[in-house]
């Protein structure tokens, strides 16, 4: 259990996905406007991370063994058909839902950290549930930081920047900020 | 859809003024994980470029027989199989890279750059128009991660390519091969351009109004 909870938090927060490796930049520049938003996509994410991470774990332990150059390619398929499935799945069940969630659900097929969770949860040969944990630390470490960066840009419309500063410029100023502190985590592995 | 722009429109077009990591803001997850070194960048940015020529080359070919309905499951397959490819010669032809850049070169298959070519360029134009487009957005790829690798290998570890620059009294900025230094050294890019386009903005305003700043836009 203590493995687990070290394989969550890790993800979570010591090699946080988006601040320490730089995943999912794409959602982070894009949807990190509004703690609403913000929210709606960390969430569609961690369940996207979950059925990748099991899918994922299937594939790397029955299928991948006989056939290890199929990796890349059989892990894109799945994630890609993932996205899909889970966006029919919320679109039958709750139409309210699918409509909140709007273009980011079919956007997460090319979010970087569902790759990544895939590609580094079959290198490191983690277990089933190794795999699920890694997957959900994943997920909770791109909302927390999706979630930082919206209240600090809620914040920051009420603020004067300079003319130069605007638009990208300042959001990337705030995420090294953000990854600077965010590295004051780092010694919590070793003890 | 007709295309008015020439072949040397295209080419020069992808290299700055619509640079795919500067002005267009895609393929930030390599450009900023991987450019802690002048030849980790190199790396990348030439892996990068041989997938996306091959892809457009492939893309272009069969652009008839790809279905509209499937086309972007079929570029991420064709793309896929490239990556394999360069991930495979790389283990195989430098091995240390391969380690540095890790992770990095299997999630060239999710850079947006490669399948936005494929979507907004290949799979409209002939194949050596998508040839020449995929070798100046290629190019641009690469110029922006020398310009990364370069300041944060100068500042991070005070040489380039490995030489020493400053002799034994500097002090490396260690923060600056560090995650934070990545999202710095573009912030201040950034800054740069858009300083850069509003002085330009400021000396023509005397003659027509000027036009909006493009840099820096949302992706």
């Amino acid at each position: 259990m203590g493995n687990l909870f070290w394989i969550f938090i890790s993800a979570m927060v010591v090699n946080n996905f988006t601040l320490a490796y730089f995943l999912g930049l794409c959602p982070f520049m894009g949807v990190s406007g509004r703690i609403y938003t913000a929210l709606r996509m960390g969430a569609a994410n961690v369940f996207v991370l979950t059925v990748a991470s099991i899918c994922a774990w299937f594939l790397n332990t029955f299928i991948l063994p006989y056939a290890p150059y199929l990796k890349l390619i059989s892990f894109i398929l799945v994630i890609a058909s993932a996205v899909q499935i889970t966006e029919m799945t919320i679109k039958k069940l709750s139409p309210a839902l699918f409509r909140a969630l709007g273009i980011y659900l079919p956007l997460i097929t090319t979010n970087c950290a569902i790759l990544f969770m895939a590609w580094s949860q079959a290198n490191r040969g983690y277990s089933f549930a190794e795999g699920l944990f890694f997957a959900w630390g994943a997920g909770a470490g791109l909302t927390v930081a999706l979630v930082l960066m919206a209240s600090i840009r809620e914040d920051l419309e009420y603020v004067e920047i300079p003319a130069i500063a605007r638009g990208n410029a300042i959001v990337f100023i705030i995420a090294g900020i953000l990854s600077l502190a965010f590295m004051g985590f780092a010694g919590l592995l070793s003890s | 859809m007709p295309r008015k722009t020439t072949a040397a429109q295209d080419f020069r077009r992808g290299i700055w003024r619509e640079n795919p990591v500067f002005i267009q803001m895609l393929g930030l997850c390599p450009a900023l994980a991987v450019s802690n070194t002048v030849l980790n960048s190199l790396a990348m940015g030439l892996a990068t470029f041989f997938v996306l020529f091959c892809s457009s080359v492939l893309v272009a070919t069969f652009k008839k027989l790809i279905p509209a309905e499937v086309r972007i499951s079929t570029y991420i397959l064709i793309i896929a199989t490239f990556v394999t490819v360069a991930d495979m010669t790389l283990e195989a032809v430098v091995p240390e890279i391969h380690k540095a850049l890790g992770a990095f070169i299997a999630l060239i298959v999710v850079n947006c750059i490669i399948l936005g070519r494929q979507e907004a360029f290949a799979s409209k134009n002939t194949v050596p128009r998508a040839m020449i487009d995929a070798v100046g957005t290629g190019i641009g790829f690469i110029i922006a991660m020398l310009m990364m690798g370069t300041i944060r290998e100068i500042l991070g570890y005070g040489t380039f390519l490995g030489f020493p620059l400053f002799g034994g009294n500097y002090e490396p900025w260690i923060i600056f091969i560090l995650p934070p230094g990545g999202f710095f050294t573009i912030g201040f890019i950034l800054l740069g351009l858009n300083w850069w386009e509003r002085r330009k903005l400021e000396r023509a305003r005397s003659g027509e109004p000027p036009v909006g700043v493009a840099v820096g836009r949302a992706a």
